[in-house]
């Protein structure tokens, strides 16, 4: 059931582009590859886009999002497995070719790409359909061999079987592919009664788990950086050490003697160093003279860039929220309080650094192996900087180590980047342009740092008025996922869909502009609005005198999906343990509901441990709660990761960090034991790659400030409460 | 100069500063061992060096004739064995990037203290970063990996 089963019999990437491409009518197609001696060849035949039978009765399905991580190959296939009526031990997976007309993201507008904890809310439908309409064409192919109607042949486990007879998909799927594919309308599905794999645990006794594991644990699994064709030539890429800067002159003689260096390029975004291998480039970048102009360059400090973000919160910004009399409404009588949340610049830092192979033929092609988080979007890259047509660029989407946002790209910089360095060698050999932690740290797509000026008044023990009014860098501007004229959903999501029943609402928000590159990063605008609105909540309901858990049920009536995650994540989470403090948030995210409690230890001289979290998750219908849990964990590493230590400051427009020794994620001592509990639900299912992030950081400031009474609105947290 | 990976002999003629890394995964084509940081911060690169854990981003391939040098590809030990079992079992991956440094600094561990005590598995990881955060599971790997041995 392993990849690595399958290698044997896998054709190239190319191979399967071309089946792609004989395929284009809709129909299948049977093509025959080299297998081994001891197997014979194997017949690989498409039932629609997604669907692919081998003649040795192994099923792939097409993932038009890459697995970085967060389970979609696992996911997606088990739609698929559920509906086709497979044995797990037949199905595959493998990442489709960049093409927006059969693999484009609905909820991208159309376009490929991975990102908005979308993969199976958007594909949920589409591949119960592929599934189910491969199991139909197979069985009608069981009926016309078996001499009997349709009606009468069962399928089970990857079997068709009728009257005594029996055939595997692998021995029908060819006939299958000759036949019209059932209307969208007749299809029919599975009771989920009757689900075999969906909803089901993790059964490590039957083989049934995640597809990536076994290529993981025994190092088989294939990522761009693993992708090294004889011959590669490594390239660094000298960028400004300030955000804006460009070159202004460079002595590369130095860099030219170092041994195994061939070129040095200049290309639009800095100077690269191109070798025989790594350490040779390293050098060889270490070695050159730059001389930088930065006359557009930023050159502010970071506390000089929170003041100017500050002044700009003076006045009302775009509105995004009006709820009563929303900001007037601050007036009157009772406490008004107020605080300014400060949230800093974030990096992704997968740990795989960017990195992709181009393999240029000028004029002909080129083939690209990355992590491509938007391959029909690095395509296009790729076809504007070498002169190439979509149908000369093939986009091969390896396995990437994690992006958390990263490799989601508008500009598509890597493979812009690397392209650039391919055409300047004119296709000499390929070239693998790779980003070392310091430039992945350093050179910015950072999480866009950011203001809230969160004020409430608090009168007779209520919240009268709310506001949050933010000041930030836009993410979507200048996007094809941002029409002109649209509000920056990007920077206000979380703020303005505030749930509690407060009488009195404003959201505003002002976009500052800077040369600082900007991106999403797991659970986007989430990250910070999700901590200035909980945290504040507990600030406001303690003033009030009320206890925060219990004005949230008060206030989420009308929230029936908010209100149950946090009832039962109280519930689960039990009494306090003497000696801990604890704190409590809810939060809606990529359509998904998530309410996390923390327990913190907390010590005489302020530094703190978090030691447990109790997550309750509402994310629809579960296709895999072994998945849905491990996202969950993992989200509330990453969010705890960024409160309590990550942030990039910089000192004179340049960044103050350079590796993990300085931008510190978080480690196993620092990781609380989790606990996940997933609320049943027959709604549609939702994401879960990004809600598990926003709650934790809320969670834990609400339990510092339960013990200190402190408002903790400077991020990130630091040692010490 | 010779060096003994997962049992076999190489013959090393490059650079005496180059690290164990890039020979690797580079000329071996040995590519279970991975990339993180580069400054022996991350542990993504972990192998053993006579059953050490070491960080093969900033250890010189020329450092280590005579050595003994086990990458994930030949984690054939029983720990090591134990360690693959265990990490398949509770489907500890995500990204998977970093899993081979965790599994090489796991099976040192076990192979140091086969029962670890939960203080004494925190110890041992913790200067292994993953990303996705998945230390969770690897606790409960370890603790199983530690059954698996008996």
């Amino acid at each position: 059931m392993t990849m690595a089963d399958t290698a044997t019999f896998s054709p190239s990437r190319r191979f399967v582009i071309a089946a792609f491409g004989i395929g284009a009518a809709g129909l299948a197609v049977g093509c025959t590859v080299g297998g081994s001696e001891a197997t014979g060849p194997v017949t690989l035949t498409q039932l629609g886009d997604y669907v692919r039978v081998g003649s040795d009765n192994t099923i792939t399905v097409y993932l038009r999002h890459i697995e970085f991580g967060q389970g979609v190959s696992t996911g997606l296939t088990t739609i698929v497995a559920e509906e086709i009526d497979a044995d797990w031990s037949q199905m595959r997976f493998e990442h489709s070719p960049a093409d927006n007309a059969k693999y484009g993201n609905p909820a991208f507008g159309g376009m490929m790409g991975t990102g908005g904890s979308t993969a199976i809310f958007s594909s949920w439908q589409q591949l119960r359909a592929a599934g189910a309409s491969a199991r139909e064409m197979l069985r009608q192919a069981a009926a016309a061999k078996f001499g009997v109607d349709a009606s009468e042949v069962l399928m089970v486990k990857g079997k068709a079987t009728a009257g005594g007879k029996s055939a595997t998909y692998g021995e029908l799927a060819v006939e299958a592919a000759k036949l019209t594919p059932p209307k969208a309308e007749a299809l029919t599905y599975k009771e989920a009664s009757a689900y075999e794999f969906i909803g089901k645990e993790r059964d490590p006794a039957k083989g049934f788990g995640r597809l990536d594991t076994p290529d993981k644990v025994h190092a088989k699994a294939q990522y761009a950086l693993d992708y090294h064709p004889d011959g590669t030539l490594t390239a660094l890429l000298a960028r400004s050490p300030k955000f804006g800067g460009k070159v202004a002159s460079v002595d590369d003689a130095a860099a030219k003697a170092v041994k195994g260096v061939t070129d040095v390029v200049q290309i639009s975004n800095g100077v690269a160093v191109v070798a025989t291998d790594f350490w040779a480039a390293k050098k060889g970048r270490d070695a050159l003279k730059i001389t930088w102009d930065d006359s557009a360059a930023e050159k502010r400090s970071s506390d000089a860039m929170f003041a100017d973000y500050k002044k700009v919160l003076a006045k009302p910004g775009q509105e995004a929220r009006k709820e009563g009399a929303g900001a007037a409404a601050l007036k009157g009588a009772g406490e008004v309080i107020t605080a300014d949340f400060e949230f800093p610049y974030l990096v992704h830092a997968p740990m795989e650094p960017l990195n992709c192979v181009v393999e240029y033929k000028p004029g002909t092609s080129a083939t690209i192996h990355s992590g491509s988080q938007m391959p029909t979007g690095d395509q296009a890259a790729a076809c504007a900087v070498l002169g190439l047509t979509p149908d000369q660029v093939t986009i091969v989407t390896m396995l990437a180590g994690g992006s958390f946002g990263r490799r989601a790209t508008p500009d598509a910089d890597l493979v812009s980047e690397a392209a650039q360095i391919a055409k300047a060698l004119d296709g000499k050999a390929p070239v693998k342009l790779m980003w070392t932690r310091e430039d992945d740290i350093r050179s910015g797509k950072y999480r866009p740092m950011n203001v809230h000026r969160m004020t409430a008044r608090i009168n007779k023990g209520a919240i009268e008025a709310w506001s949050d009014r933010t000041a930030i860098q836009s993410i979507m501007e200048g996007t094809p996922f941002l029409p002109p004229g649209t509000p920056d959903f990007s920077s206000i999501e979380g703020s303005n869909d505030i749930p509690y029943d407060i009488p009195n609402i404003s959201v505003d928000v002002h976009l500052v502009k800077n040369p600082v590159s900007v991106l999403w990063w797991r659970s986007v605008g989430h990250t910070h609005t999700a901590y200035a609105k909980e945290h504040f909540f507990d600030v406001a309901a303690r003033k009030a005198g009320k206890d925060p858990v219990e004005l949230r049920r008060a206030l989420l009536a009308k929230h029936p999906r908010q209100l149950a995650v946090l009832n039962l994540a109280v519930e689960k989470a039990g009494p306090v343990p003497a000696g801990k403090t604890r704190g409590v948030a809810v939060h809606h995210s990529f359509s998904s509901y998530v309410a996390e409690v923390a327990d913190v230890t907390l010590n005489a001289d302020g530094s703190f441990h978090v030691d447990r979290v109790v997550c309750a998750v509402d994310c629809g219908i579960v296709i895999n709660p072994d998945i849905v849990r491990s996202q969950m964990e993992g989200g509330i590493g990453y969010g705890l990761s960024a409160i309590l230590g990550e942030q990039v400051t910089l000192k004179d427009g340049a960044p103050v960090q350079t590796n993990f020794y300085d931008y510190a994620p978080l480690r196993m001592s620092q990781m609380p034991k989790v606990e996940v509990f997933i609320v049943p639900s027959t709604e549609p299912p939702t994401g879960v790659g990004e809600p598990g992030v926003p709650p934790v950081g809320p969670a834990v400031a609400n339990a510092l400030l339960a013990a200190t009474g402190k408002t903790y609105a400077k991020l990130p947290l630091g040692a010490k409460a | 100069m010779k060096l003994t990976i997962n049992g076999k002999d190489q013959e090393y003629t490059g650079e005496e500063d180059r690290p164990l890394l890039w020979y690797l995964r580079e000329d071996l084509k040995m590519t279970g061992t991975k990339f993180g940081c580069g400054v022996a911060a991350c542990g993504a690169c972990t192998v053993l060096v006579d059953g050490q854990p070491t960080r093969a981003c900033v250890t010189p391939a020329a450092s280590l004739e005579g050595k003994k040098i086990t990458t994930i590809e030949g984690l054939d030990t029983p720990a090591g064995q134990a360690v693959q079992k265990a990490w398949a079992e509770l489907d500890v991956v995500q990204c998977g990037w970093c899993q081979s440094g965790q599994m090489l600094a796991a099976t040192a561990l076990l192979t140091a203290t086969p029962k670890p005590s939960e203080q004494q598995i925190t110890d041992g990881m913790t200067s292994n970063i993953c990303r996705c955060a998945t230390y969770h599971r690897i606790r409960g790997a370890v603790a199983r990996a530690s059954e698996i041995m008996g």
